[in-house]
């Protein structure tokens, strides 16, 4: 590799320049605002952990961790993602803290990427976890959280998928007993959107005809209430039931919090299986065309590290919105300038004082004789609305006489 | 009001039979389409617009979302990799992926191997246990064993006419290649109901030319 040039940058990592962050920060706190309305209290956790811990724990897989050795020679990951590090705090720091924890971060992550562009190797997150409680009350309180945090961040058309990772295992562990390679082989296929390949495999089974057919009629369970009613005929397993039961409850409470229309039912959605436990949801907005958001429970995270309690949760990809929602504020208004002479400087400070704690914005500078005319025609030209300038005004505190406009 | 469906059409040898098989299935498909220029077609009576793209650009498409649906190769999905739902086995464009050598091929000291899947080739000598040197050419594959660039190629089998005229043997096949339909993951959700629609319309041709095919 040739060396790289002055103004490049690692791939997959991106600049924000001034306009960006605004409207970055702007979505950050509009999102934690609504989180907060929400009980859900603000976490930061460190950039680096323990690879041993919380790398392990993750659910990126170990070749997408970015690795590092500490001067020890123990190695450290970047962290990707926030479930992981909040599983640990809340496992240890925030052990004797009564339950249901309810906590919210926004944060960036990092994932080593192999892929070309669209694949970001560092991003943000803006998300919550609920931790301690097993209910689907608390299953549909995330998502309606998130559909108030998409709202939140200015996204108007949006549609989530609902899936429970617990009816295709009892399905599966129904349709294929003590065939546990077949299971996970028709889990891959969902997993990797591969219809086509899912109904191959469906066929290579050695099923007879009405097994398979259950088998394939998972793809089209999609829609409302209804597909929970559809999908019990399919299995008899106690586990697909159960896990029906519950993914019904969880849309009856979405029904009650108002916001069910936005919701679909999708018995194939899978998330990653080694990860989730129940519960699995994906979050769309029209024009964006990678999933803005994404969740779900998982059981078994915090027995990780030695505290065996629930917990459910999503993350918002924070800068795939940014790219996303318009700015509603693009009349933002402008500085006024305030020039000033050195033995006028303290009039001119406090002016600009004065106007700051007002809540506007002001820029001093030291005047300098030929710049005079630059000023008045170029900065101040925004009066005119001919070339849009800098300023919203110039305030002049020179010579001995009295500021004018 | 339905939406419009934008869709990744491939150019050249699939795009005919695309087009046969949207038209059997009842949707207004103009005549012109590929002879003309332009690349993107609005198709109002279908209320689709069709993105005319180079075949192995077509996941890419779908999978950034400028495209909410595609028509592409099972050869190219697998080389691609790309996150996309893999919705029908469209059953046109059949043929096959291959190891193709000279009849005389014994393992030599270099084991190179030419194509213009180097993914494919990567992963499937991996498979079989073999570590080989993959050369990424852009076409006439079928000239790198004759003027020993490599000494086995992969490449994509349909007739087998072309291996015939210049003296190569097919000697494995590695998967066989339909046309799949294809669909973008955030497309998938927000146009649900015409990607659903156009699935069952074309689901319901493939039944009927599987039945006269069952039935001559």
């Amino acid at each position: 590799m040739s060396k790289p040039k002055g103004f490049e940058k690692p791939v997959g990592v991106r600049d924000y320049l001034p306009r960006a962050t605004k409207r970055l920060r702007r979505i950050e706190h509009s999102v934690l605002d609504c989180m907060s309305r929400w009980g859900y209290e603000p976490i930061k956790t460190p950039t680096i952990e323990y690879y041993d811990t919380v790398g392990i724990a993750s659910s990126t897989s170990d070749r997408k961790l970015f690795k590092l050795l500490n001067n020890r020679g123990q190695t450290l990951v970047l962290r990707s993602d926030m479930t992981a590090p909040i599983a640990r705090a809340a496992s240890s720091l925030l052990r004797d803290e009564p339950l249901p924890l309810r906590l919210s971060y926004h944060a960036n992550v990092f994932r080593a990427i192999e892929e070309e562009a669209g694949r970001e190797a560092e991003f943000f997150q803006t998300g919550v976890e609920l931790i301690g409680d097993r209910s689907p009350e608390a299953d549909a309180e995330v998502v309606a959280l998130a559909i108030a945090s998409l709202q939140a961040a200015g996204v108007k058309t949006f549609k989530f998928a609902l899936g429970h990772v617990g009816f295709l295992n009892g399905l599966f562990a129904e349709a294929l007993p003590d065939r546990l390679e077949d299971q996970l082989a028709l889990k891959e296929r969902l997993l990797h959107r591969d219809y086509v390949g899912f109904r191959e495999a469906a066929e290579a089974l050695g099923l007879n005809r009405e097994q398979q057919e259950e088998l394939e009629g998972i793809l089209r369970l999609r829609g409302g209430r209804e597909v929970c009613q559809l999908a019990a005929g399919l299995s008899r397993h106690p586990l697909a039931l159960e896990s029906l039961r519950h993914l019904c409850s969880v849309w009856e409470a979405l029904d009650d919090y108002g916001v069910s229309e936005h919701v679909l039912i999708d018995l194939t959605m899978i998330g990653d299986f080694s990860y989730y436990t129940g519960m699995v949801f994906e979050g769309y907005a029209a024009e964006l065309g990678f999933p803005v958001c994404s969740g779900g429970r998982y059981d078994n995270l915090l027995r990780q590290f030695g505290r065996d309690i629930p917990a459910t949760g999503f993350a918002l990809k924070t800068n795939r919105i940014l790219d996303g929602v318009e700015d509603p504020e693009s009349e933002e208004e402008l500085p006024v300038l305030i020039v000033y002479d050195t033995n006028r400087r303290a009039e001119a400070l406090a002016e600009a004082g004065r106007l700051r704690a007002e809540g506007r914005t002001a820029v001093t500078r030291l005047s300098a004789e030929r710049e005079e005319s630059a000023i008045s025609t170029q900065e101040a030209a925004n009066a005119d609305g001919e070339q849009g300038g800098r300023y919203s005004r110039v305030l002049r505190f020179t010579g001995e006489n009295q500021s004018v406009k | 009001m339905a939406e419009v469906l934008k869709v990744a059409m491939p150019k050249g040898r699939i795009y005919k039979k695309a087009a046969q098989l949207f038209r059997e299935a009842g949707i207004f498909i103009p005549d012109d389409v590929d002879d003309s220029r332009r690349l993107v077609i609005p198709i109002p009576e279908a209320n689709m617009e069709f993105i005319m793209a180079k075949p192995v650009d077509v996941p890419t498409y779908v999978e950034y979302g400028v495209a909410d649906i595609g028509i592409v190769g099972k050869d190219v999905l697998l080389e691609e990799n790309r996150d996309v739902y893999e919705l029908l086995d469209l059953g046109i464009a059949r043929c096959r992926m291959s190891v193709i050598a000279l009849p005389d091929w014994q393992p030599g000291i270099h084991l190179r191997v030419a194509t213009k899947y180097p993914n494919v080739a990567t992963r499937y000598f991996r498979e079989q246990g073999e570590q080989v040197e993959v050369i990424k050419l852009n076409g006439s594959i079928e000239l790198a064993p004759l003027i020993g660039l490599a000494d086995r190629i992969v490449d994509m089998v349909e007739t087998g006419q072309t291996l015939k005229d210049n003296g190569l043997v097919e000697r494995e096949s590695i998967f066989g290649i339909t046309s799949r339909l294809i669909a973008n993951r955030v497309s998938y959700r927000m146009k649900n109901d015409e990607i659903q629609q156009l699935c069952s319309q074309l689901e319901k041709v493939m039944a009927g030319n599987g039945e006269i095919l069952s039935n001559s």
